[in-house]
C-alpha cells in the first residue's frame, strides 16, 4: 500500500481509539479531573507516567542526539531516568501521604504561605508552557511530513484530538489515554529497532546488538562505528564528551532534579490509592521508560552507521567510494524536499563527500583528495528516527508505525502538561487564592474552562512560536532543578527550614538559573541582549546555559537552610505536618486537620 | 512517638545507601572514573559507556525496587502500614 495511506490509517485508527477511551473514563468529580480519583493502579499508573514523561522530544530527538554526540549524549539518558531514583525516594511517597492534589498546594501550605504557593504556580506554569510549545511544534512537523498537509491543519487536528479526551476526562481520560498511547509510542520505537538491529549484528535485541559484532565479519560494532566516524574526521563516537567531563556531571544533575521536580511528571503520584502505591508507580514507570530509554542508544548508534555508510560506501580516498548524487537513495530526496537534509556540491564531482572540516588534520588530508569541504551541508539530528525505518529499507508499514508513535508521544505529554497548568490555575489560584467559596460543580467547571484556555494558549504558540522557543528547554529544566525541586526536598526532610527560607531560596535559585541563562542567550532570548558580553561563553567552569540548574538548585538550599537559620522557627502545627507526612499510615490523626 | 523517629531514621540510612549506589554507577562509572573503565571491555564497548548508555538505567531500576520492598517491609515492622 501507498505510504501516505498506511499513515492516515494508523494515525486514524489510534485518534479513534483514544477518542473511544476519552467516552468511556469521563470524568464526573474534580477528584477524577484532577488525580483520576486516586483510584490508579501502580502498573497502569507507571505505564501513563512513561507515556507522560516520554514526549516527542525523547522519541524524535533523542536517538539523533545520541547519534551525533556519542558517548557525550550519555547526560540525557542518564538524567532522565536517575531523576526517577529522586522521586521514588525523596518525593513520590510523602507527596501521596499529603494528599492533595497539585505541587503549589503542598508548597502553599508546608510553607503556610500564599506568596510560596503563587511563587510555585508561576514557575510551573513557565516550565509547562515551555513544553507544550515544544510538543505542538512536534504535532504540527510529524502531520506536514507524513500527511502532506501543511502545518498549521496539523496543528488543528492535534488540538481537537487532546481538547476531546482532556477537557471531558480530566486526569482520568489522560491517564487511560496515556496508557493506549504508551503501547503506540513503545511498540513504534521498538520494531525498528529490532529489524535494524538484526540487519546489522544478527542480534535481534537492541540492547544486546550494540555489544556484539557486525552481521558480517568479528568486528564488533561499536568499533566499527569508531573507526568509520573517525576515518572521515569526526570524533571517536564512544569517547567524545560533551563540552568537559564537569559539563556533563552537572548536565546530568540538572536533568535529574529537574525530571524530579517537573509539576506534570509529580502530579501523577497524586493518583494512585496508597502510599506504596506511589513508591511502586515509580518503579514501574521507569521500567516503561527504560525500555525506550535503552534501545535509544542502539538507534542512535545503528542510524549512524547506516547514515555513514550510505554516503560512504567504500575505503576513504577511492574515488568510486563517494555515493553519485545522481544515485542517491530515496529518503535522501525526501528529507531534502524538507529542507533537513541538504547537500551541495562544494567540488563539482557530483559525488558526496561528508566529512568532518573542521578537523584542521583531516581537512589537509581531504584537500588532497579534492574535497572542498563537508557537503553535507546540513543534516538536521532530529530526522534521524523518522528517517531510520526508511535508511534501513523497512517496508512501509513500519514507518507509518513510527509516524503513529511519534504523534502519540507529543498528544500524551502535551495532555499531562496541559492538565497540570489547568489544575494550578482552577485549584491553586481560583479555589486556593481567589473564590475560596466555590462548589465542586463550579470547580470541575473552572478547571474544564482553564484546560481549554490552556490548550488554545499552547496552539496559539505553536502557530505561532516565539523565537525563543528553542532556548527555553533550558528554562524549563532550570525552573524545575532550581526552584521547585529543593522546596518539596526540604519540605519533606528538613523540619527547620520556614516561609522566609523557602521564598528567598525559591527566587535565589530561580535568579541565579535565569541569570546565567539570559546573559548567554540574551535577556527572553532576545538577541543582542546578552550582556557582559567580554566574558567567555560557558566562564563559570565550563559549564553550559543548559546544565546550570544544578547549580541555582545548590543555592536554593544553601539560601533557604541558612535564612531558615536565623528567622524564626516555623510553627507547632507545621512541624506536626511534616512528621505526618513522613509516616505512611499515621496513627497520630491530631494532624490531619 | 520514639517509634516513629525510629522508622524515620531507618528510612533514612535506607535513603542514604540506595543514594550512594545511585551517584556511583552514573556521576562515578558513567562520567568520573569512565576511561578508567573503559579499559574493560563488555563485548564490543568499553564498560564505563556501557554504565553511561545501559548499566545506569538498569541499577536504577533495582534501587527503585528494592527500596520499595524494604520500605514495605519497615512499614510493617513498625506497624505503620496502610490497612
Amino acid at each position: 500500500m501507498e505510504l501516505t495511506t498506511l499513515t492516515y490509517a494508523f494515525v486514524g485508527a489510534t485518534f479513534a481509539l483514544y477518542i473511544g477511551i476519552a467516552f468511556w473514563a469521563r470524568a464526573s468529580t474534580t477528584g477524577d479531573f484532577y488525580v483520576a480519583g486516586k483510584g490508579v493502579h501502580p502498573v497502569a499508573n507507571g505505564m501513563a507516567t512513561a507515556a507522560d514523561w516520554m514526549s516527542a522530544a525523547s522519541f524524535i530527538s533523542m536517538a539523533g542526539l545520541i547519534a551525533f554526540n556519542g558517548y557525550g549524549a550519555s547526560v540525557f539518558l542518564m538524567g532522565w531516568t536517575g531523576g526517577y531514583v529522586l522521586l521514588a525516594l525523596l518525593l513520590a511517597p510523602y507527596l501521596r501521604k499529603f494528599g492533595k492534589f497539585t505541587v503549589p498546594e503542598f508548597i502553599g501550605e508546608r510553607y503556610y504561605s500564599r506568596t510560596a504557593r503563587i511563587v510555585a504556580v508561576i514557575c510551573l506554569i513557565l516550565a509547562s508552557i515551555t513544553y507544550v510549545i515544544g510538543q505542538m511544534k512536534g504535532i504540527g512537523v510529524a502531520f506536514s511530513r507524513f500527511l502532506e498537509t501543511d502545518y498549521d491543519t496539523g496543528l488543528y487536528v492535534g488540538m481537537g484530538i487532546v481538547f476531546i479526551y482532556s477537557v471531558m476526562g480530566g486526569m482520568k481520560g489522560i491517564t487511560y489515554t496515556q496508557i493506549a498511547q504508551y503501547c503506540v509510542l513503545i511498540f513504534a520505537y521498538t520494531v525498528p529497532a529490532v529489524f535494524i538491529s538484526l540487519n546489522i549484528t544478527g542480534n535481534p535485541i537492541p540492547q544486546l546488538g550494540i555489544l556484539g559484532t557486525m552481521n558480517e565479519g568479528s568486528t564488533y560494532m561499536m568499533d566499527k562505528l569508531n573507526l568509520v566516524v573517525s576515518e572521515l574526521g569526526f570524533n571517536e563516537y564512544t569517547t567524545q564528551v560533551l563540552g568537559s567531563k564537569l559539563n556533563m556531571f552537572a548536565y546530568t544533575l540538572t536533568l535529574m532534579i529537574g525530571t524530579a521536580g517537573l509539576p506534570h511528571v509529580i502530579i501523577r503520584f497524586f493518583t494512585v490509592p496508597k502510599v506504596r502505591d506511589a513508591r511502586a508507580t515509580a518503579g514501574w514507570a521507569l521500567v516503561f521508560i527504560a525500555i525506550l530509554y535503552t534501545t535509544a542508544p542502539a538507534v542512535g548508534s545503528m542510524a549512524r552507521l547506516n547514515l555513514m555508510n550510505t554516503i560512504q560506501t567504500g575505503p576513504v580516498g577511492e574515488v568510486a567510494s563517494n555515493i553519485e548524487y545522481k544515485n542517491r537513495p530515496q529518503w535522501f530526496k525526501n528529507w531534502e524536499s524538507t529542507g533537513l537534509l541538504k547537500f551541495e556540491d562544494k567540488n563539482g564531482d557530483g559525488r558526496i563527500q561528508y566529512y568532518n572540516d573542521k578537523n584542521k588534520d583531516f581537512a589537509k588530508k581531504a584537500d588532497a583528495l579534492g574535497w572542498k569541504g563537508n557537503e553535507m551541508v546540513k543534516v538536521d539530528r532530529d530526522i534521524m528516527v523518522l528517517a531510520n525505518p526508511e535508511i534501513a529499507n523497512l517496508p512501509n508499514w513500519v514507518i507509518a508505525l513510527v509516524v503513529a508513535g511519534g504523534l502519540a508521544a507529543a498528544l500524551s505529554t502535551a495532555a499531562g502538561l496541559l492538565l497540570a497548568i489547568a489544575s494550578s490555575i482552577s485549584h491553586d489560584l481560583l479555589k486556593g487564592i481567589f473564590k475560596p467559596d466555590i462548589s465542586e460543580r463550579q470547580e470541575l467547571m473552572a478547571g474544564r474552562i482553564a484546560m481549554a484556555g490552556a490548550i488554545g494558549a499552547a496552539g496559539y504558540f505553536g502557530l505561532h512560536p516565539p523565537d525563543f522557543a528553542a532556548g527555553t528547554v533550558a528554562i524549563a529544566f532550570g525552573l524545575a532543578a532550581s526552584s521547585i525541586f529543593p522546596a518539596l526536598m526540604m519540605g519533606i526532610f528538613n523540619k527547620k527550614v520556614n516561609r522566609t527560607g523557602a521564598v528567598a531560596g525559591m527566587v535565589t535559585g530561580i535568579g541565579i538559573t535565569m541569570l546565567y541563562v539570559f546573559q548567554h542567550k540574551g535577556i527572553m532570548f532576545i538577541p543582542g541582549t546578552a550582556f557582559l558580553g567580554d566574558m567567555s561563553p560557558n566562564w563559570f567552569f565550563g559549564i553550559s546555559p543548559n546544565a546550570f540548574g544544578c547549580v541555582g538548585a545548590l543555592a536554593n538550599f544553601a539560601v533557604a537552610i541558612g535564612i531558615s537559620k536565623v528567622t524564626s522557627a516555623p510553627p507547632e502545627h507545621i512541624q506536626h505536618l511534616v512528621e505526618d507526612i513522613r509516616i505512611p499510615g499515621s496513627s497520630s490523626a491530631a494532624t490531619e486537620h | 512517638m520514639n517509634k516513629n523517629a525510629d522508622y524515620w531514621k531507618e528510612n533514612l540510612r535506607l535513603v542514604v545507601i540506595l543514594m550512594v549506589i545511585w551517584f556511583a554507577v552514573s556521576f562515578l562509572f558513567g562520567i568520573i572514573l569512565v576511561d578508567t573503565l573503559n579499559t574493560i571491555r563488555v563485548g564490543g564497548v568499553g564498560l564505563g559507556f556501557w554504565f553511561a548508555q545501559q548499566g545506569s538505567i538498569y541499577v536504577f531500576l533495582a534501587l527503585i525496587f528494592v527500596y520499595t520492598k524494604k520500605m514495605n517491609a519497615l512499614d510493617r515492622k513498625y506497624n505503620v502500614h496502610e490497612d
